[in-house]
């Protein structure tokens, strides 16, 4: 665990060291903001709640938090910094991991930061606090999920724009899947997948959170997918480490 | 532990391919506390290669690698705990303070509190790096930079010191300085050091190896391998026994 930490304190360090930092979240609320106002009709909707605050939070993260996984592993490779890190006393699961907890507390910070939307519905009106609790928790699992397999994907190259452009499409795959346009798509296609990429799919599972349910299967999913991709970064990691 | 003799880096049947390309070809030897050995060779000849394999950073083909008696493949985190490790280039965190570097490889060491501050200061002190602890390392010379990267390699005082060219790109009063710590510790550690610099044999190493195409070509004390020639000299030594590794048509060092 200690060796984790110190990689989580330093990753997250390098986050506020460098303009990625403000440049992610000045980016990420400016987006978010225009989206839900604008796009979402957010006061001409005449509803006290986050409903369409959540529907564009998942596609924002989509674009950015790629951006955060791109230099992950990627970056240490081409400056042969992994060279020095992987010859630590250390495993590296304990280096996955910490670099992983770094950017899901960043993202988790992003995301808090919205916390004046809040503010504002119940300024306005008599929201379910709940629901938008729920939400956020889905949020922050959605953002757990494109950042692990951002990490994997990471790993596997040296070069960045390569790890972003292909972290994207996954990320937007695996949360499309599960979105009602692709289901029911599938449903009238292909009615046996239609299940399939529901169940697998990143957005009906997020669904639920937005509508206030917190599922255990829903948080069984998020923890398994989240461990699948943190599980094949180690693994890539180990293949490619010298190469 | 307190046993002078012993070996504390045993190196048998090392080998590495990358695709039908041997970069290592079965190399073994045993240094020993007390040991700074010298690992010269021509660019290529699979130096960094061995010392990866002997770091842990390279899975080897075939062939052990053990440190202080723990295989670096088997039982990896005690081999690289007993093993400070100056890679190729002296790599660093850019965007990190140098006193923030070392004290991310002091936490990851285990240290914390007065001790950590007293290794780091300790490491600083060694390699003389007092008056930029708090500049970032993107704003370093290479020569700075290069002794970063050995304070962190110094850091643990490990029995264990491989060193990747630790004198390259330093100017002629730092490698001094470099050289002169290095015979400071020898008596305590076991040493090894990669280098192009013959004259850095002579200065420091008790034994030198010499490989060329993946294999040791010769293992002596440098005033013995200077013999081999009738100048004498290092160089014409190198030259000499190196010969053909030189020729056209030699694999860069992979990797």
């Amino acid at each position: 665990m200690r060796p984790t930490l110190a990689i989580l304190r330093r990753e997250l360090g390098a986050y506020f060291a460098t303009p990625v930092a403000v440049v992610f979240i000045v980016i990420f609320l400016g987006l978010q903001g225009a989206l839900t106002f604008n796009v979402g009709n957010f006061f001409a909707r005449n509803q006290a709640d986050l409903i369409p605050f959540f529907n564009f939070l998942p596609w924002v993260l989509l674009l950015l938090v790629p951006a955060l996984t791109m230099r992950q592993w990627a970056e240490e490779r081409r400056q042969g910094t992994i060279e020095m890190l992987l010859t630590l006393p250390i495993a590296q699961t304990h280096a996955v991991l910490g670099k992983f907890l770094a950017a899901w507390a960043f993202c988790t910070i992003a995301i808090l930061l919205t916390f004046p939307f809040v503010i504002t519905v119940n300024y306005l009106g008599h929201p379910d606090n709940g629901a938008i609790a729920a939400g956020y928790l889905g949020a922050i699992l959605v953002a757990g999920c494109f950042l692990a397999m951002g990490a994997a994907i990471s790993a596997a190259t040296k070069n960045q724009v390569v790890a972003f452009v292909l972290a994207v499409a996954a990320c937007f795959a695996a949360f499309a899947a599960g979105t009602p346009i692709v289901t029911e798509f599938l449903a009238r296609s292909a009615p046996a997948l239609s299940d399939a990429a529901r169940l697998a799919g990143i957005g009906d599972r997020y669904g639920g959170f937005t509508r206030g349910v917190i599922a255990v299967p829903d948080l069984i999913y998020f923890a398994s997918f989240i461990l699948f991709f943190l599980v094949t970064a180690v693994v890539v990691v180990d293949h490619k480490r010298a190469d | 532990m307190d046993d002078l003799s012993q070996d504390l880096i045993e190196i048998s049947g090392l080998t590495k391919r990358f695709g039908a390309f041997t970069a290592v070809d079965g190399i073994s030897f045993n240094v020993a506390r007390g040991e700074v050995l010298g690992f010269l060779g021509p660019n290529g000849a699979g130096k960094s290669t061995t010392m990866r394999m002997l770091a842990g950073f390279i899975r080897p083909s075939t062939g052990t690698a053990r440190i202080c008696g723990h295989d670096v493949q088997t039982d990896g985190i005690k081999a690289r705990a007993a093993l400070g490790y100056l890679p190729e280039g002296a790599p660093t965190y850019p965007d990190m303070s140098v006193e923030d570097f070392l004290g991310f490889i002091a936490r990851i060491r285990g240290y914390a509190g007065s001790e950590a501050r007293d290794r780091i200061a300790e490491a600083a002190r060694l390699t003389t790096l007092g008056e930029v602890m708090r500049l970032p390392i993107e704003t370093l010379s290479k020569g700075t930079k290069r002794r970063v990267g050995l304070a962190q390699a110094l850091l643990h005082d490990p029995d264990v010191l491989v060193m990747d060219e630790p004198t390259d790109g330093l100017d002629p009063n730092q490698k001094h300085q470099i050289r002169d710590l290095i015979s400071a510790m020898a008596a305590r550690k076991a040493i090894i050091i990669s280098t192009h610099i013959l004259e850095e044999v002579d200065a420091v190493c008790t034994r030198a190896i010499v490989i060329a195409q993946g294999r040791v070509v010769a293992d002596d004390t440098p005033q013995a391998l200077a013999r081999l020639h009738p100048s004498g000299r290092l160089d014409d030594v190198f030259r000499t026994i190196t010969a053909p590794a030189t020729a056209p048509g030699t694999v860069k060092d992979a990797a």
